[in-house]
């Protein structure tokens, strides 16, 4: 299962690095440097999607208190952080080119980049509790409330200042996108998509060991 | 608001089946089968590290069995945990004694979270009988072990439980207060009330002991009632139990 | 009623056993005082430019006393093993979050003022013209700021690692509250209405709700032996 979760990702990251470098046109504004947006956007959305596991099942594990709630929420925990990491190094490239920096406090970068001090504050919360029954309820608390966090820090990051192109995926009017680049960003999102199961699912079993050698 | 009507009356005080705690791989209590009448003192002996003090823990609603079930006064200890927390009173290694409250305010404190009534004249009447009323006014930081083991009880005695969990009870008292003590506990058996005491000693307890188990390794090894063995007989036992005598 | 009821007696015990021991008043006090003294070295005696940053200093100095604060009013649960107590007692656990909850703010209410009076006096604003809704945005802040450092000082206070892990929890957390309150101090402090800074108002009062939701829900399973 895992290994054929493997081979699936593996093989979806190939088509996406076709489709992005060889299907999708060049930008006409940007350039080649647009391209990094097929990295960028699957990391954030494969981000999203790790922490609203976490919630999912810090709320599963508080009302029944299995273990494999509290191993699904560390696991995700751990990818999503990778992933928004991968998020902002890759926003980061992007920016230095376009923006003429590495970094501006713009308000979804910012934003972002606060997500990821909390969940690195989740993680570091889940080593610092040596019991591990506690462990396991300490970080689902903060596991929700970090999740329901989210909107709040959204917005008022972006109240706060906003430079960031409008968001083009996820926003109500629908800025225009053409279909090539539609497309290829569409084959990125489903490789993400696999690689983050396959992660999961590796990290997970990891986990299952872990518990077995020291728990 | 979650105080739910009484249990049924009949209900035995305490009923465990295969009760079993472990930290990590660490197993600290391995299948417990325990039962316990209304009315009934369990004098639970065993060396440090027995377990004992996991399973009053246990039956105290203060940590989850990993395995196993229980009731105690007929609510599941899983499932009925706020019940349970109304009916019974633990005498833990830690007092719950705050250091800058007075002995009355500690009680007051304690009853009104337990939603019990806390007018002066209720909580004096509980520190008379724990010989602190002359103290009642006074810092529970100028008090001494004794007194706020004292305080303690007092505390538990406020309610009415149906079960009470003494976790090595007799340290820090004198001879006088050990006698006293004694005296508390045989009245609160009068009423009705179970006791399970828990000591590694064999100094005090089991005069009011109705039955004698031995905790040893995670496991009951012995339990009989009290008349049956002769203070001798329970040296022996316990030696051969734990290895390394009392 | 009940809830209500043991909500206040846990706030009752924590005054007066801050008012006998004094344990954390007179340090945050000192401590605010520290902090006005730092921040003068640090930008240098230029008043325009103190003036300038006055908001974020305020906030950021309420943050740092709150750090100091508010993961101390679980410790005294630690001694003779009260916690175990709170945990036994029966009934919903949210009023013990929320007893907690008014003694942190009250806690830090009192810093904020002092701190507030030491900032008009040394650095020479005037804060009294703007004191009802400037008054509004430090309550505002303060609950959310206690809201959630309550929750998260009941867990730290059980961690080897206290002082360490309270902030790397509690600061990422309180980014839309230092935002929106620094923000709206700013405005306030320039003369502004408070109609202006509606909408920081309006997220801060969102935030603390949730805060507060969440930590009325979550409590039980924070409070546990």
């Amino acid at each position: 299962m895992t290994r054929w979760l493997g081979w699936l990702a593996a093989l979806g990251l190939v088509a996406g690095l076709v489709m992005g470098f060889g299907y999708a046109p060049k930008d006409a504004v940007q350039g080649n440097v647009q391209r990094i947006m097929y990295v960028h956007v699957p990391s954030i959305l494969t981000a999203y999607l790790a922490f609203a596991l976490v919630l999912i099942a810090s709320v599963g594990f508080l009302f029944t208190r299995r273990t494999e709630w509290d191993r699904l929420a560390h696991s995700a925990g751990e990818i999503g952080v990778v992933f928004t990491g991968l998020t902002l190094v890759s926003g980061s490239i992007w920016g230095k080119p376009t923006w003429g920096t590495w970094w501006t406090w713009d308000a979804r970068l910012t934003s972002t980049a606060i997500l990821f001090l909390i969940y690195v504050g989740y993680l570091l919360l889940r080593g610092m509790v040596e019991d591990w029954e506690r462990s396991a309820r300490y970080a689902a608390v903060v596991g929700i409330l970090g999740a329901v966090n989210v909107p709040i820090v959204h917005f008022s990051v972006l109240w706060w200042r906003t430079l960031h192109q409008p968001a083009t995926i996820l926003s109500p009017e629908r800025a225009p996108i053409s279909p090539p680049i539609a497309l290829a960003l569409l084959v990125n999102w489903i490789a993400f998509s696999l690689l983050f199961a396959y992660f999961l699912s590796k990290r997970l079993s990891l986990r299952r060991l872990e518990e077995e050698a020291y728990a | 608001m979650t105080r739910q009507s009484s249990p049924p009356a009949n209900q035995r005080a305490v009923e465990t089946e295969g009760l079993r705690k472990a930290f990590g791989t660490n197993a600290v209590l391995g299948r417990v089968d325990l039962s316990l009448e209304n009315g009934e003192v369990l004098a639970l002996l065993g060396p440090n590290g027995a377990g004992k003090t996991t399973l009053l823990k246990i039956l105290a609603t203060l940590l989850r069995p990993s395995a196993g079930r229980g009731r105690v006064v007929g609510f599941d200890l899983m499932r009925d945990v706020e019940p349970i927390r109304a009916v019974v009173g633990l005498l833990a290694h830690g007092s719950y004694v705050y250091e800058d409250l007075t002995a009355e305010e500690n009680l007051r404190f304690w009853a009104t979270m337990a939603g019990l009534p806390a007018d002066a004249g209720a909580l004096r009447k509980v520190l008379a009988a724990v010989e602190l009323e002359p103290v009642a006014a006074e810092r529970a930081r100028t008090f001494s072990s004794g007194m706020k083991r004292r305080l303690a009880l007092a505390r538990i005695l406020l309610g009415a439980p149906r079960l009470q969990l003494l976790d090595e009870p007799y340290a820090g008292l004198d001879q006088q207060g050990k006698k006293w003590l004694e005296e508390v506990l045989l009245a609160f058996k009068g009423k009705g009330g179970a006791v399970i005491l828990a000591t590694h000693s064999f100094g005090r307890g089991l005069g009011i002991a109705d039955r004698v188990a031995i905790l040893a390794g995670g496991r009951i090894v012995l339990d009989r009632p009290r008349a049956s063995l002769d203070l001798e007989e329970l040296h022996r036992l316990y030696a051969l139990h734990t290895e390394n005598g009392p | 009623m009940m809830f209500a009821r043991r909500a206040w007696i846990v706030l009752w015990k924590d005054l007066l056993t801050e008012r006998r021991s004094k344990e954390s008043l007179n340090a945050l006090f000192f401590f605010a005082l520290l902090l006005l003294f730092l921040f003068e070295f640090a930008l240098g005696p230029d008043r325009e430019r103190l003036a300038a940053a006055l908001p974020g200093l305020l906030w950021l100095g309420f943050i740092l006393a709150g750090i100091l604060g508010l993961g101390r009013t679980f410790l005294v649960e630690r001694e003779n093993d009260c916690w175990e107590g709170l945990v036994l007692t029966p009934g919903d656990k949210g009023a013990i979050y929320l007893g907690k909850l008014a003694v942190n703010f009250l806690l830090m209410a009192a810093v904020e003022i002092v701190l507030l009076a030491l900032f008009g006096i040394f650095y020479n604003v005037d804060l009294w013209g703007s004191v009802v809704p400037l008054s509004l945005v430090i309550f505002l802040g303060t609950v959310g700021l206690a809201s959630v450092g309550t929750l998260f000082g009941a867990m730290t206070s059980q961690v080897r690692a206290r002082e360490l892990l309270f902030p790397l929890l509690l600061l990422p957390v309180q980014v839309p509250v230092l935002l929106g309150t620094v923000k709206a101090t700013e405005a306030v402090l320039q003369g502004l209405a408070l109609a202006e800074v509606g909408h920081w108002l309006k997220l801060l009062a969102a935030a603390d709700l949730v805060y507060l939701v969440v930590g009325l829900l979550t409590f039980e399973f924070v409070l546990e032996a």
